[in-house]
């Protein structure tokens, strides 16, 4: 049996408008995008021109600092636009889809007899190394510098996010590919949930399996690498997510690029919540219309409800996206008197409200903030939400003073900002954490380069 | 409900930037989201957010100490009564009670939350909602007979000395309402100690009793400092007996801190620890304390129930901005705040009443002790990074 980690810190919030587990047909739309933002800290240089002609596979940007680093079509068809915004920063890389798509063939591969090398080689070639992440500072790694570990988190304990197990189905033998792939380069950990049966992740081969039991967040896969071997100062760590590590297995056994990806279409305003199959870069606006609530303004978030970026029906699936939740934006609603009216169909995590009465009740909760961002006054808020070896209050305070010797003391480099998702969401005094988080990241990764 | 809302939003512009009102925007923004809950929806981060804010836990505080000061009022008439020797309703003890308490809530809050007014259009910030407690627990903590202008001064000074000039609340490094106890304990010593101040002296609207100008009353905690020990009757732990306004009811505290428990707004490590050390350092002096000192002899159940040291555990050494942050540091703060109340009060006469410097004491000494279990944490990391 794999090592079991038991985490009692964290907090499920039960939202309206889980995904059910069956799949609805989205038709494909015509333009796709693949957007820098996608991936933090990367400068992107676009190497595609309008009218230029892309295969799945080709690339569309390169990372500036990292030409080596890739970043492919999903689709293949013609380049329409290079959408750029303030100070001709790219925004995102448009493409419209050929009625028949054409595959660049980067050729089968045996991952038993290649080296380390060049299986990095293949994933840089085909584009599949930019969705790894590395810790320090939560960004696309650099290629040249070897991590000590990889690690994959085979569940999201968010809410409404989609369920890891459910997408696997059908998809086992690209996925221990992956891994395979993965454990080439660096030893590797797969955390899966108390709550996971399926043998492709409980008794996935060439990996280490810790098994995570506990609230959220014990599905981020930072929370994994604090339990299981922490970055020190000067190491680095390679994630990657459980969908990508699809992809990558689906490139070693066919040589070619698939980007599609079963994700959640869920939240409490979408009509019947349920999953999809969606490539990445799709237009929203084919998965939206008419499956949503109509008459009242919604928030569209591109990727988790906890950790996802507001966006419209004309966006596009976020590359690291595994769900879209949809929840009402809330900027009708004027409750009066909020210090002290029961409030029972919102949420809290507080006892001075009554959501510890109601069991299982769902919650349909808006976007709203609910409450004036003050300084720092409860002590103790984030630290029940945050199951890391790492002083959360003292580590923001840290970012906030802009004190770099003292963010690194209080372990920096382990972190990313959606680990404070949840401090962000009980928070009383409503700061900003994940910015204030991502701002100290960039600091400090600015500072050391 | 929604005609109020249209009326707000019809008024808000001329309260914006350039509108006819705009000196009064914080006060606006005040009124307004003490109204309705404000419906700014998020722009980065979570997209949802918990309903929990700074208003909701302020007002629960001020919830909790309602019980301690309700029977504050009654307490005041009873004192009275009973020192003139006159039977009186129970209506007539708190009324008076009431009407003796009501103008110092008013004072403190007119003169704190004026000056949290005025800082927070000047600095371009919303209104913070910390003096919603400082304010109620100021007349709490004086002597009923402390003069109202004394009250304004103090509270003056200690929300623009004790706060403000840190930066708000959430940033002050003392409790603002023990600073205000204490500006008055050391400016205005007769108005705050001695045995002349504790029971209302003069009727009002024609309750209570005027008793002689030379009346005094000492509270049990004087008694100690004057030599002699008194007597444990349970009249200390319901509360009728003299002393500051809030603090005499053990019963209705303990409802307070109940209330403040469950709903996790204090911290129940600070607390508990809190009555251990301190009941432990009187039973020490109980023990062992030196011959012929009354605080030392007075046994240590007795200790914890009289003056302000339930009090000063459930509503001030909670306190989250002042006190200890880190969840082993609250246990060493608490049990340091109980531990010298008593050694003020056993060792120094002159200071019946140890609790509030003892807090403020600790308040000092609550970012050493946070520092040290933090670095422990550095230090773990530190190590874990050589080994490797």
């Amino acid at each position: 049996m794999a090592n079991v980690i038991k985490l009692r810190k964290g907090l499920d919030v039960n939202l309206k408008g889980k995904a059910a587990k069956e799949q609805f047909q989205v038709k494909k739309p015509g333009v796709y995008a693949l957007m820098p933002d996608d991936f933090t800290g990367v400068k992107p240089k676009v190497v595609v021109k309008e009218n230029d002609v892309v295969k799945v596979g080709d690339a569309l940007f390169v990372d500036k600092n990292h030409p080596e680093v890739k970043f492919v079509s999903p689709v293949s068809g013609k380049v329409t636009m290079v959408e750029r915004g303030d100070r001709r920063k790219v925004l995102s890389v448009r493409v419209e889809a050929d009625a028949e798509q054409q595959y660049v063939d980067f050729g089968k591969k045996s991952v038993a007899q290649m080296t380390a090398d060049q299986v990095k080689e293949t994933l840089l070639e085909a584009g599949l190394f930019a969705f790894l992440k590395q810790r320090p500072y939560d960004v696309v790694p650099d290629p040249a510098v070897a991590p000590k570990a990889i690690f994959v988190s085979g569940f999201n304990s968010m809410p409404l996010a989609a369920d890891f197990e459910y997408v696997l189905q059908g998809r086992e033998a690209d996925f221990q590919t992956g891994l395979d792939v993965l454990a080439k380069m660096a030893k590797t950990y797969l955390g899966v949930s108390a709550k996971q049966s399926a043998t492709a992740l409980t008794a996935a081969k060439n990996v280490t399996v810790n098994v995570f039991d506990g609230p959220a967040p014990a599905g981020n896969v930072g929370v994994q690498v604090n339990h299981v071997d922490p970055v020190n100062k000067g190491e680095t760590v390679w994630t990657l997510g459980a969908e990508e590590v699809i992809f990558v297995g689906h490139l070693f056994n066919t040589g070619k690029l698939d980007f599609t990806r079963v994700i959640a279409f869920a939240g409490s305003e979408v009509k019947k919540p349920a999953y999809c199959q969606m490539t990445v870069g799709q237009q929203l606006s084919t998965l939206v219309e008419n499956r949503v609530a109509e008459g009242r303004t919604l928030r569209i978030v591109n990727g988790n409800v906890m950790t996802g970026v507001k966006t419209t029906k004309d966006g596009f699936l976020a590359a690291h996206a595994t769900e879209v939740n949809v929840i009402p934006e809330g900027d009708d609603v004027h409750e009066m008197l909020g210090w002290i009216m029961p409030r029972f169909n919102d949420y809290s995590n507080s006892r001075a409200y009554c959501s510890w009465l109601s069991g299982k009740k769902e919650y349909a909760l808006d976007a709203r903030v609910k409450g004036g961002e003050r300084h720092m006054i409860m002590s103790g808020e984030y630290d029940r939400v945050f199951p890391m070896d790492i002083f959360p209050e003292q580590l923001v305070k840290a970012i906030i003073t802009g004190d770099i010797d003292r963010m690194e003391a209080l372990g920096i480099y382990e972190v990313a900002p959606e680990d404070f998702a949840l401090c962000e969401f009980v928070d009383s005094s409503k700061l900003e954490v994940q910015r204030i988080v991502r701002e100290g990241l960039d600091m400090l990764r600015k500072e050391m380069a | 409900m929604n005609a109020l809302r249209k009326y707000l939003d019809k008024i808000k512009p001329s309260f914006e930037e350039g509108g006819k009102l705009h000196a009064f925007r914080s006060v606006f923004e005040g009124f307004e989201s003490f109204l309705f809950v404000p419906n700014t929806t998020s722009t980065s981060g979570v997209n949802v957010h918990d309903a929990i804010d700074s208003k909701r836990i302020m007002i629960f505080v001020v919830i909790a100490l309602m019980p301690a000061l309700l029977f504050g009022m009654y307490n005041i008439g009873y004192q009275n009564y009973a020192a003139a020797g006159v039977d009186g309703t129970f209506w007539e003890m708190f009324g008076f009670g009431f009407l003796a308490v009501l103008p110092k809530i008013i004072v403190s809050y007119v003169v704190g939350l004026g000056i949290e007014f005025i800082v927070a259009q000047w600095k371009h910030e919303e209104i913070q909602e910390g003096y919603l407690v400082t304010g109620m627990l100021v007349p709490m903590i004086v002597p009923v007979d402390c003069p109202l202008w004394i009250i304004a001064i103090a509270c003056a000074f200690a929300v623009i000395f004790a706060k403000e000039i840190f930066g708000g609340t959430g940033m002050n490094i003392f409790n603002v309402a023990l600073i205000t106890r204490a500006f008055l304990f050391f400016a205005y010593p007769t108005a705050m100690s001695g045995d002349a101040c504790w029971v209302a002296k003069e009727s009002i609207c024609g309750l209570g009793n005027n008793l002689p100008d030379g009346f005094t009353m000492a509270t049990p905690l004087g008694e100690v400092a004057t030599g002699t020990v008194p007597a444990f009757s349970w009249d200390q732990v319901w509360g009728f007996i003299p002393g500051s306004i809030g603090e005499t009811s053990v019963v209705a505290i303990a409802i307070g801190a109940v209330i403040l428990l469950w709903t996790g707004i204090a911290s129940w490590r600070t607390m508990l620890s809190v009555f251990v050390g301190g009941a432990l350092l009187a039973w020490i002096f109980n023990q062992w304390g030196p011959e012929g000192n009354a605080g030392a002899m007075m046994p240590w159940y007795q200790h914890l129930a009289l003056g302000g040291f339930c009090f000063g555990a459930v509503f001030m050494a909670t306190d989250p901005v002042t006190s200890a942050r880190t969840a082993p540091g609250q246990f060493v703060y608490g049990f340091l705040i109980g531990a010298m109340a008593i050694i003020i009060r056993v060792l120094n006469p002159g200071y019946p009443e140890g609790m509030m410097l003892a807090i403020l004491l600790m308040n000092l000494f609550a970012p050493l002790i946070d520092y040290c279990v933090i670095q422990s944490n550095i230090n773990k990391r530190a190590k874990r990074a050589i080994k490797k």
